[in-house]
């Protein structure tokens, strides 16, 4: 158990840069998710972190300690992978006390100790199968106890959930993220999920080309994304483009005059919408913004119902209305008034990756 | 208007049935292709176990009995006994030495991208493209050089037949070593090392395991690679010596009795039980 910081982690093949400097600091027992598209540069990251790729430029610690050079089989980290590595020809029994056996420990400790870690993942009564005996959940539990049982000093999940049917997903998400808790473990996961990535974090690193984007919980990123980029990438969003005309009014491309807070940049280019933050009307009710439109599409989704509605011949929003009794449901082709505050308008920087 | 009515169904049937003839008519073709296949790859096999049996000592159809009494005199011949015992040692040295060679050299092209790496592998798979009387010779030559130059004794010696046989194993344990390094999961290896094990202890302890169906494979098809060679060896064994091909084949120029044949099946058995042990503890068909 120890706190992981990661200083100015870089790593580059030839021109391109995978990882472009990334700054980080995982307290003892945090659980953070790097969240991001495939090719962003968090498996990298977790990999160097796991000594299987050695940083061009930077500085790994581990419990004070500078391991950015240390062989793998000398860091004490415990990663579960993607595939999940079982070594196939040994039981489960067997894969989960490997790394005991490497560090040597006497046979009944081993014994033990592989005993206690099956039963915490639930695996008491399958200790002697093997790997292609074991259903996809089972195998990765043994996953989970062969990295937990050498009580690492870090524990990396990489996409642990991506090869589980849905149902189950939603099941071991809980489960890892009790034991984590109760293990109080320092734990970096990866995931390009982000439904797995809000569930399971304390604290979220959003990347996109290498770099990190915004740093911070589920509600900061939600309601405080720092640019276009971490908006559009948790959770949905409406996005117009145009530009602050004068404090507390954006002026879309189209020509529609929003407001929004007085203290958004001026810089900034693009107007972020979330679609629960709109409200559908029939008539206009008191609101900072007020547009009319046409429904073009409606869905009927139980607790809630989803429309897109046409506001002018560039802009289509989406608005998540919640299915409360007494409220008008809306169908193709009516006219509607689309209502939000100005707090509900988020003017954003383009994407960081992209632009620098 | 009624019997066309009493038409379309007929019709239908008979349709049906040009269909369902045309699939047997399928079927019994691909069963005779089969057949055929299996006739001629087996014929000589079954021809070679019947002969050993024949009591004429010149072979003749039909036989006029059948004796054992060819695998008993294969016994009286000190040719076939040394030979085989020279065989036996040449292709478990050449195995082991294959091995040695083809493991690294396997690891190294299955998993690095380095500048010649195609011609790499197209120059290891060569030795199987030479005619073995060109290998031969070029190898008999080659090792006088050597000798002149270096004053070592390798003509003749059993440790350069060894080296030849080697040269001629290397394509066939390079490819199928290769095949299953490519196809081995690197993470397994991954998880070892993340686990505390060093690199060595990684691939002793992770990735021989895994790949061993693939090294039992190299390894027997290298045996009897070295076993039967013929070709090659004739330029390289020193005088007297034999191995156990080139026992049958100066059997041959004397006689021509089911002696030859009883050797044969003694030699298919001796492998088909090797492969078969070998099955037991690995899938070979998996891999072959």
């Amino acid at each position: 158990m120890a706190r992981l910081q990661l200083s100015g982690l870089t790593k580059t093949y030839g021109d391109f840069q995978a990882v472009a400097g990334i700054d980080l600091d995982i307290a003892q027992g945090e659980l953070v998710v790097m969240l991001g598209p495939s090719g962003c540069g968090k498996t990298t990251t977790l990999r160097m972190v796991a000594g299987f790729v050695s940083p061009t430029a930077g500085a790994i610690r581990l419990g004070g300690q500078d391991i950015t050079k240390r062989p793998s089989w000398r860091r004490n980290t415990g990663l579960v992978f993607q595939s999940y590595a079982l070594f196939p020809h040994l039981t489960a029994a067997e894969n989960v006390g490997f790394g005991l056996r490497m560090r040597k420990l006497p046979q009944a400790e081993i014994a033990s100790k592989v005993a206690e870690a099956l039963r915490l993942v639930r695996l008491e009564g399958l200790a002697e199968r093997l790997p292609r005996e074991l259903s996809g959940g089972q195998q990765q539990r043994v996953a989970l106890a062969r990295a937990l049982v050498i009580e690492p000093d870090v524990l990396l999940l990489d996409e642990p959930l991506s090869n589980l049917d849905a149902k189950l997903r939603a099941e071991v998400r809980v489960e890892i993220r009790e034991l984590q808790r109760k293990l109080g473990l320092t734990t970096i996961m990866v995931t390009h999920d982000q439904e797995e990535a809000l569930t399971m974090a304390d604290r979220l690193v959003v990347m996109s080309h290498g770099k990190v984007q915004q740093i911070g919980s589920q509600r900061e990123l939600y309601e405080h994304p720092t640019n276009a980029f971490v908006a559009g990438f948790v959770g949905r969003t409406n996005f117009l483009l145009g530009r602050v005309e004068s404090p507390g009014l954006f002026r879309s491309e189209s020509g529609l005059a929003i407001r929004c807070s007085e203290a958004a940049s001026t810089h900034g280019r693009k107007l972020a919408l979330r679609p629960e933050r709109l409200s559908i009307a029939s008539a206009v009710t008191d609101a900072d913004n007020a547009f009319s439109g046409t429904v073009e599409f409606a869905s009927y989704l139980g607790g809630i119902l989803e429309y897109y509605v046409r506001l002018t011949p560039q802009d289509r929003l989406l608005v998540q209305a919640p299915n409360k009794i007494g409220d008008p449901v809306h169908a193709i082709g009516d006219r509607v008034f689309l209502q939000w505050p100005a707090q509900a308008s988020l003017v954003l920087a383009e994407d960081g990756g992209s632009t620098s | 208007m009624a019997h066309r009515a009493l038409d379309t169904p007929l019709a239908l049937e008979a349709g049906g049935a040009a269909i369902a003839d045309s699939r047997v008519m399928g079927r019994m073709a691909l069963l005779a292709a089969a057949a055929f296949g299996y006739i001629v790859i087996l014929a000589p096999l079954i021809f070679v176990c019947w002969l050993s049996f024949f009591s004429n000592e010149i072979v003749t159809f039909p036989p006029s009995g059948y004796t054992l009494r060819w695998f008993a005199h294969i016994f009286d011949q000190n040719n076939f006994v040394s030979g085989f015992v020279t065989s036996l040692q040449v292709g478990i040295a050449a195995m082991i030495g294959g091995l040695i060679l083809g493991v690294p050299a396997s690891v190294v092209l299955a998993r690095h991208r380095f500048p010649g790496r195609e011609t790499l592998n197209t120059l290891l798979v060569l030795p199987l493209v030479v005619p073995g009387i060109v290998a031969g010779t070029a190898i008999y030559v080659f090792q006088i050089e050597i000798e002149l130059a270096t004053e070592l004794p390798l003509l003749g010696s059993l440790a350069g037949l060894v080296l030849a046989h080697i040269m001629i194993t290397i394509p066939w344990t390079v490819r199928l070593l290769t095949a299953s390094f490519a196809g081995f999961d690197r993470s397994i290896e991954e998880a070892a090392l993340n686990l505390g094990a060093t690199p060595v202890q990684a691939f002793l302890k992770a990735t021989l395991p895994v790949i061993k169906p693939g090294i039992v494979a190299a390894a027997l098809f290298s045996f009897v690679i070295s076993f039967g060679n013929l070709e090659m060896t004739l330029f390289l064994i020193a005088p007297g010596q034999t191995t156990l091909p080139i026992a049958i084949l100066q059997y041959l120029e004397w006689r021509i009795d089911p002696t030859i044949a009883a050797v044969s099946l003694l030699q298919i058995g001796l492998i088909g039980a090797g492969m078969l042990i070998a099955d037991r503890y690995v899938k070979l068909t998996r891999v072959l």
